[in-house]
């Protein structure tokens, strides 16, 4: 599904990531950890480029449309599938059918009395979870998110991560929650310093030795 | 599931969009957009083979033009600048406000006929014709600069240093930046405003260029325009504050003619000329009342009908042609060279006055309200889809974000419209102003009655005229200050 050799990413003079070499399976769940400027967010990017067609994103500052209601924001994900004019048309009169698939993946995640609320008006949680719902919007098996729990309390980081794990066959997601990571994820990878410095099986992982390295 | 209750709610701005829509469209029928020449697109072709055939002895009359055209920028400009400057330390007055805000809502060409009136052809007409409605509106921009700088420098030096060597140690230096930017930005303002003045008998750009197009000589039309181009094109180049005490030293003698001041005019024009006829012939205010009912009914309020009719129209053109032109320059649309094509296109159009644009269409087709509409849509619309298209650089999108025009109505019209909106109903109060003026050219607004009434030698209608003008654009401007405020819509410095 994905497979990096020796990759390695520069960002103005500064070696962002260094020799990165990592394959991921399809069908596997695999949590980047690491503290903030470890590289998380860059490798999920390469990630992202090596097959944009296939994969759902969630990036970390959402890319929303403050503007724009709810309901336009999620059927964003799903342009690419239906015809320009349909989506013009969309855009002036919401057509039935659209709406009703936008408010039924918003029900999942609790979103559902705001459907043509402008986003501007929505709480940070609620802006995390019209990002994630476009995600799944999108007719992909792979997720690639970053961060997309931070900004939900520990009850809806759970709903949230129940659902996508049940959505998205393969996910690569960025997080620093580890006691979510290990809950939710087959494999963890540890950054630091642009370096993997570990790679494991969730199973064969212990919460203490995490926190140490990987804590915030 | 689908809640069928819940609708879409529809925000203010896009209210006040469909409503500036539909007035435009109940407009349409009443407007005369009809082409009243035997041969308009024969016509266009030979203007633009002569684009193809420059020829060098073109050149002479043009460059003679440009000198002048030039010189009365910068005198006339520069002039404004000290004056609104002085202004500018008094606004705070009510008197200076409401004054500076009279004199910008007459058009410099209004201005330049009358000073015609009152001085010929000498150069103070030129003059004072750009310098005062410049005075104006560099007093309000001078002040709004002043006001928003930091005082408190100021205030701890001035109690021992005086007002006035305080101002220019505590203040000016912070500001300096400021006023130069504007007031480079106003003498490109300046050099369209002097060139457009050639169309009522200065000897700048308008002139040369409206004989050179009834004589049909199109090669000299393009010599000029392309001359004019490379002028405004250039301008960061040759116009250095250094040099500035140079051009001022040389231009009073380009401008220089051999004409003089009739005192005999000067006293004439105030006395008699001006004073509504009844009250000259001693019909007393009866008389006056019926004079002006009687130019109220058959003159202004057709020319103010006509007036709002022509600037709906053209606001809505250039709001259209601004959202479909910015994203030719726009970094999130097209590459380097795209953008390249796109902002040749977009410079020229804001480069050409709507004056001669509209006289150029005008010829073309012929008099009716369609060369109006389309020139003041060509070149507000090309001035606003160049700002959004800037301002469009500076968003960011998410790496997966759509393309085209999925990417063009999704991600970006919804970020830059509020922003559109600000631009547009900014040039709203401009775009009524050149309505107005665009009467000398035979379209029916108020100025082709202003324009009438002077050749009737009946200036005291054209004053009561250019006074009604005047309190429209006033009106104008005060609905625009108000939408946008109540759409809370800023337009940030350029």
């Amino acid at each position: 599904m994905f497979r990096l050799e020796s990759a390695k990413v520069t960002f103005q003079g500064k070696d962002a990531l260094t020799d990165i070499t990592l394959s991921i399976p399809e069908g596997q769940k695999v949590a980047l950890i690491g503290r903030s400027g470890a590289g998380k967010s860059t490798l999920l990017n390469l990630l992202y480029q090596q097959r944009p067609e296939d994969i759902s994103l969630v990036p970390q500052d959402y890319g929303l449309v403050s503007s724009l209601s709810l309901y336009h924001n999620v059927y964003m994900g799903k342009l690419g599938t239906r015809p320009l004019w349909y989506n013009l048309m969309n855009l002036v009169r919401p057509f039935k059918q659209s709406s009703d698939d936008v408010q039924s993946v918003l029900a999942e995640l609790q979103l559902d009395d705001k459907l043509f609320e402008p986003v501007a008006q929505l709480s940070g949680g609620q802006q995390q979870r019209a990002a994630i719902a476009r995600a799944m919007i999108q007719p992909s098996e792979i997720l690639c998110a970053d961060e997309p729990v931070s900004s939900l309390d520990e009850q809806q980081s759970k709903l949230v991560m129940g659902i996508l794990c049940k959505r998205f066959q393969t996910l690569v997601l960025a997080m620093h929650d580890i006691d979510l990571a290990l809950e939710y994820c087959d494999r963890i990878i540890g950054l630091d310093m642009g370096r993997i410095t570990m790679d494991a099986q969730t199973a064969a992982l212990k919460r203490s030795d995490l926190l140490e390295l990987y804590g915030e | 599931m689908a809640n069928n209750s819940v609708q879409l709610r529809r925000s203010m701005r896009w209210k006040i969009s469909w409503l500036f829509i539909l007035l435009a469209a109940v407009c349409l029928p009443f407007s005369d957009l009809s082409i009243n020449t035997y041969d308009p697109w024969g016509e266009l072709g030979r203007l633009f083979s002569g684009l193809l055939q420059p020829s060098l002895s073109a050149i002479d009359k043009p460059f003679h033009a440009l000198l002048q055209t030039i010189a009365f920028a910068i005198l006339g400009v520069s002039a404004g600048s000290l004056i609104g400057f002085g202004l500018a330390q008094v606004f705070h007055f009510k008197l200076i406000r409401i004054l500076c805000a009279s004199i910008r809502a007459v058009h410099e060409l209004f201005w330049a006929l009358i000073f015609l009136q009152i001085f010929g052809l000498h150069p103070l007409t030129g003059l004072l014709a750009l310098g005062l409605p410049y005075a104006a509106t560099f007093a309000k921009v001078y002040a709004e600069i002043l006001e928003e700088g930091d005082r408190r420098p100021y205030d701890r030096v001035q109690q021992t240093a005086g007002r006035v060597s305080a101002f220019f140690y505590a203040r000016l230096p912070d500001l300096w930046q400021h006023f130069v930017t504007y007031t480079g930005y106003r003498l490109e303002c300046g050099l369209r405003s002097s060139a457009v003045l050639g169309f009522v008998g200065l000897p700048t750009l308008g002139y040369y260029l409206s004989t050179a197009f009834m004589e049909g000589v199109y090669t000299e039309v393009w010599a000029l325009l392309i001359l004019f181009y490379l002028v405004i094109a250039t301008m960061r180049y040759w116009l250095r504050p250094k040099l500035l005490p140079l051009y001022l030293l040389v231009a009073p003698f380009i401008i220089a003619n051999d004409s003089e001041i009739s005192l005999e005019n000067v006293v004439r024009f105030f006395s008699i000329d001006i004073v509504p006829s009844p009250l000259r012939n001693g019909e007393g205010l009866a008389g006056l009342w019926q004079w002006l009912a009687e130019l109220v009914m058959t003159e202004a309020l057709p020319g103010i009908i006509n007036t709002l009719l022509l600037t709906q129209l053209a606001l809505v053109l250039t709001g259209v042609l601004a959202l479909f032109w910015f994203p030719f320059i726009s970094k999130l649309f097209f590459q380097r060279f795209g953008r390249l094509l796109g902002n040749l296109f977009l410079v020229v159009m804001r480069s050409t006055p709507e004056y001669i644009l509209a006289f150029i269409l005008l010829m073309l087709w012929g008099p009716s309200m369609l060369p109006a509409v389309i020139a003041l849509a060509l070149h507000n619309g090309a001035i606003i889809g160049h700002l959004i298209g800037r301002y469009s650089d500076g968003i960011r999108l998410r790496i997966n974000a759509p393309k085209g025009l999925n990417r063009y109505a999704y991600e970006v019209v919804p970020r830059v419209y509020n922003q559109f909106l600000a631009f547009l109903f900014y040039r709203w109060e401009i775009i009524q102003r050149e309505t107005a003026i665009l009467g000398i050219l035979g379209i029916t607004t108020l100025g082709f009655y202003i324009d009438s009434a002077i050749q009737d030698i009946r200036l005291d209608k054209a004053v009561v005229l250019i006074v009604i003008t005047a309190a429209l654009n006033v009106l104008i401007d005060g609905i625009s200050h108000t939408i946008r405020a109540r759409l809370r819509l800023s337009v940030s410095p350029q």
